[in-house]
């Protein structure tokens, strides 16, 4: 990969492009269906970030995406495409779960959500890892592997949710909620405690966890020993082989870091909001994560821009389905295809033109640097 | 994919004439009816299947356009597709001055007790829930094993492989009692037929893909079956149009799916959810909400077969005679259909 762009161009300038062309043929979009474009972005943007309680909401569902985006990310930077974040998350519920039910009736709750922290991480880096170590072992595809592990956990998850661990006494497919105060601290209670008044909204301490993560995976992959291995073998896995690392050890515990940062977002979900494991509680976060790790560039700092993002296209676009008679949910997944296509599929669509602009730009700088 | 296409196709047809026909018929009857003076502003929060699968959403959405174009009321509408938006809509509904909200499945069992506490002047009612408590809220529970035991009855009749089969979406209890009261009917006719079952899958798609429902359905016919029963919803549509092209017969669900492939639905089992969306709405606009659990059986018309004019040629007299016999056994209490609810196992 070379770069020929400044980074900032590369980082900032691209995407933006990259978004507003989105905002622009969605807007075209809609005017076709028959709305109105300006106003349906007034009600997107107020829906997501103004309105009572929208930025919480927002936020949460960034909440989701910036693990997912982080988890993959962490594996593209040794080039394996972890698509497995959905069912990595999944396995990070269940740790957790199992933990908390387990644990919940000796126990106080303070140690039981500690235990269950690392258990959902565990749970998780155990499903990255299995796939990982089948590429590293076998040479079966994390691509394809962790796709199907998707579909183990979720079988898992749907065995136990419907026999075992069903809630006795009714009929939805979920597990007892845990014991009071076996949770995440929302954030309005925590604020409405101290004295300030905010909207409800599920948004909990695990957004804290996730800006902590995000900075940990910046010091991870920029500044030690490991992140450079991992960055090195997704260069060149020659390369690294020749300097002394282990490619296998490399591949399972990139998959393992990568799967525990999925994991993780079963914190947001379940112990967050709902309290009990539920069926679906993952509603498609783990395959979101991949497009926000394309639009964030796989760096901490883009996957946070974008999580936001995305996490305002969430809860925008419910705010248009309510709003709009003629824009359903599916026209909000389509305003989300076009973002995957636009930053994803088609992001280097604007790269020769700005190369091109900047090249223009260059000799004039560099003559200035010699200068000095 | 072909099949994929064609369903939607159709589906979007008749969503795209249905949303021209709602608003002109609510111009109209608001119009018509605007000196009765309606004080209630109802609102419904469908299943993550989606308005128009053409089956279980689908009931409902005829029940609330009933009520919309009998009373002029026109009722807010929203489709969540997870679980922190579905607290969240109704909270947004209850903002926008709903006063009573009916919630589709039982997926939304939690947010609907924990908004129903919030809300205590808030009438709430939920279809397939019949496990809360709370004084705000009316919960609508369906004897699906009775509807599926008819419609079970019916395919022992219609088969002449001695094999049948059942398509579900997703291996939860709700479609464990739909699976179990379909194969006590079999077994009671002829103990001998074998009743292959299988699941769409383990992900909310497992709703929404007929491409996977007609596979499962195909290879079912495969092994021989001839009558395949499905409560898969829009993947349902799938196992319909594979029973129809192979030849074979289909048992549609919920909504009377006979005139899907008319000739290739021998009935459908109706689930009456169309009643209790338009009773909710009626009983609240009258002033005779009631809390509690109301259970629709056979006797209480809440589940029933379908019969018209699109599978008469398919239901023979005997059938007919075996399957009002198994009704009225059932209403009269001389047979007792097993439902997988009261023990979370299956005898048959």
């Amino acid at each position: 990969m070379e770069r020929t762009l400044p980074p900032w161009v590369d980082m900032g300038l691209l995407p933006l492009i990259n978004v507003l062309v989105v905002f622009v043929v969605t807007g075209i979009f809609i005017a076709i269906i028959g709305e109105n474009p300006f106003s349906a972005l007034t009600v997107m943007l107020k829906g997501a970030f103004i309105d009572k309680g929208a930025l919480g909401y927002t936020l949460f569902y960034a909440t989701n995406f910036i693990f997912t985006g982080l988890a993959v990310a962490v594996a593209f930077h040794a080039m394996l495409f972890n698509i497995g974040g959905e069912g990595q998350a999944m396995m990070g519920g269940l740790g957790l779960t199992m933990t908390a039910l387990v644990l919940d009736p000796i126990l106080p709750p303070f140690l039981v959500v500690l235990l269950a922290i690392p258990m959902a991480t565990l749970m998780g880096a155990l499903w990255g890892v299995i796939p990982g170590w089948l590429q590293a072992k076998r040479g079966s595809h994390v691509l394809i592997t962790t796709i199907m592990f998707n579909f183990i956990a979720s079988s898992i998850i749907v065995w136990l949710l419907a026999g075992p661990l069903i809630e006795p006494g009714q009929m939805s497919p979920q597990t007892r909620s845990f014991a009071d105060g076996v949770q995440l601290a929302q954030l309005h209670t925590i604020f409405n405690t101290i004295g300030f008044s905010l909207p409800s909204s599920p948004l909990n301490v695990s957004f804290t966890l996730a800006l902590g993560a995000s900075f940990g995976v910046w010091l991870l992959l920029w500044r030690t020993r490991l992140g450079y291995i991992i960055r090195a073998s997704g260069h060149s896995k020659r390369a690294a082989l020749y300097a002394g690392y282990s490619p296998t050890g490399t591949i399972v515990i990139t998959m393992a870091i990568s799967g525990a940062l999925a994991g993780l977002m079963a914190l947001n979900e379940v112990l967050g909001v709902q309290e009990r494991l539920t069926l679906n509680f993952t509603a498609g976060y783990g395959f979101t994560g991949i497009a926000v790790a394309l639009m964030g560039r796989n760096h901490p700092v883009g996957i946070l821009l974008a999580s936001l993002l995305f996490g305002a296209l969430y809860q925008g676009g419910a705010e248009l389905d309510f709003q709009f008679q003629s824009i359903t949910r599916e026209i909000v997944l389509i305003v989300q295809g076009f973002i995957v296509l636009f930053s994803g599929a088609l992001a280097h669509m604007f790269r020769p033109m700005l190369e091109k602009v900047f090249a223009t730009a260059k000799p004039s700088h560099k003559d200035v640097s010699h200068d000095k | 994919m072909v099949l994929q296409t064609y369903a939607i196709g159709r589906a979007t047809m008749r969503s795209m004439l249905a949303k021209m026909w709602v608003p002109v018929l609510a111009t109209i009857l608001t119009i018509a009816s605007a000196a009765s003076g309606a004080e209630i502003t109802p609102a419904v929060l469908y299943d993550v299947g989606g308005k128009f699968d053409k089956s279980f959403n689908e009931g409902v959405w005829s029940g609330v356009k009933k009520f919309t174009e009998e009373t002029g009321i026109e009722v807010m509408e929203f489709q969540p597709t997870n679980q922190a938006q579905r607290e969240q809509a109704m909270r947004r509904m209850i903002d926008r001055g709903a006063t009573i909200v009916l919630a589709v499945g039982f997926a939304q069992a939690d947010a609907v007790a924990k908004i129903a506490a919030e809300y205590p002047d808030i009438q709430f009612s939920i279809i397939d829930v019949g496990w809360l408590d709370k004084p705000n809220l009316r919960q609508y529970v369906f004897k699906e094993h009775e509807g599926s035991y008819l419609v079970g009855v019916a395919a022992a009749h219609g088969t002449r492989s001695g094999k049948v089969g059942f398509v579900g979406g997703v291996d939860v209890p709700l479609i464990r009692k739909f699976a179990c009261g379909y194969v006590g009917g079999v077994k009671s006719v002829d103990s001998s037929i074998q009743v292959y079952q299988n699941m769409a899958g383990t992900t909310p798609a497992a709703w929404t893909d007929p491409a996977k429902g007609a596979e499962l359905a195909q290879a079912q016919i495969d092994r021989g079956a001839d009558v395949i029963y499905h409560a898969a919803g829009v993947t349902g549509i799938g196992v319909i149009q594979a029973a129809a092209d192979a030849g074979q017969l289909a048992i549609g669900v919920d909504s009377n799916q006979n005139g899907l492939a008319p000739g290739s639905v021998l009935t459908s089992m109706l689930k009456r959810v169309d009643v209790a969306a338009y009773e909710t709405f009626m009983d609240a606009k009258d002033g005779n909400f009631s809390p509690g659990v109301k259970v629709l059986g056979l006797a209480e018309g809440g589940v029933d077969w379908a019969l018209d004019e699109n599978n008469a040629p398919l239901v023979s007299e005997v059938m007919k005679a075996a399957v009002e016999e198994a009704r009225a056994d059932i209403i009269a209490g001389r047979v007792r259909v097993h439902n997988y609810e009261t023990d979370a196992s299956c005898p048959y």
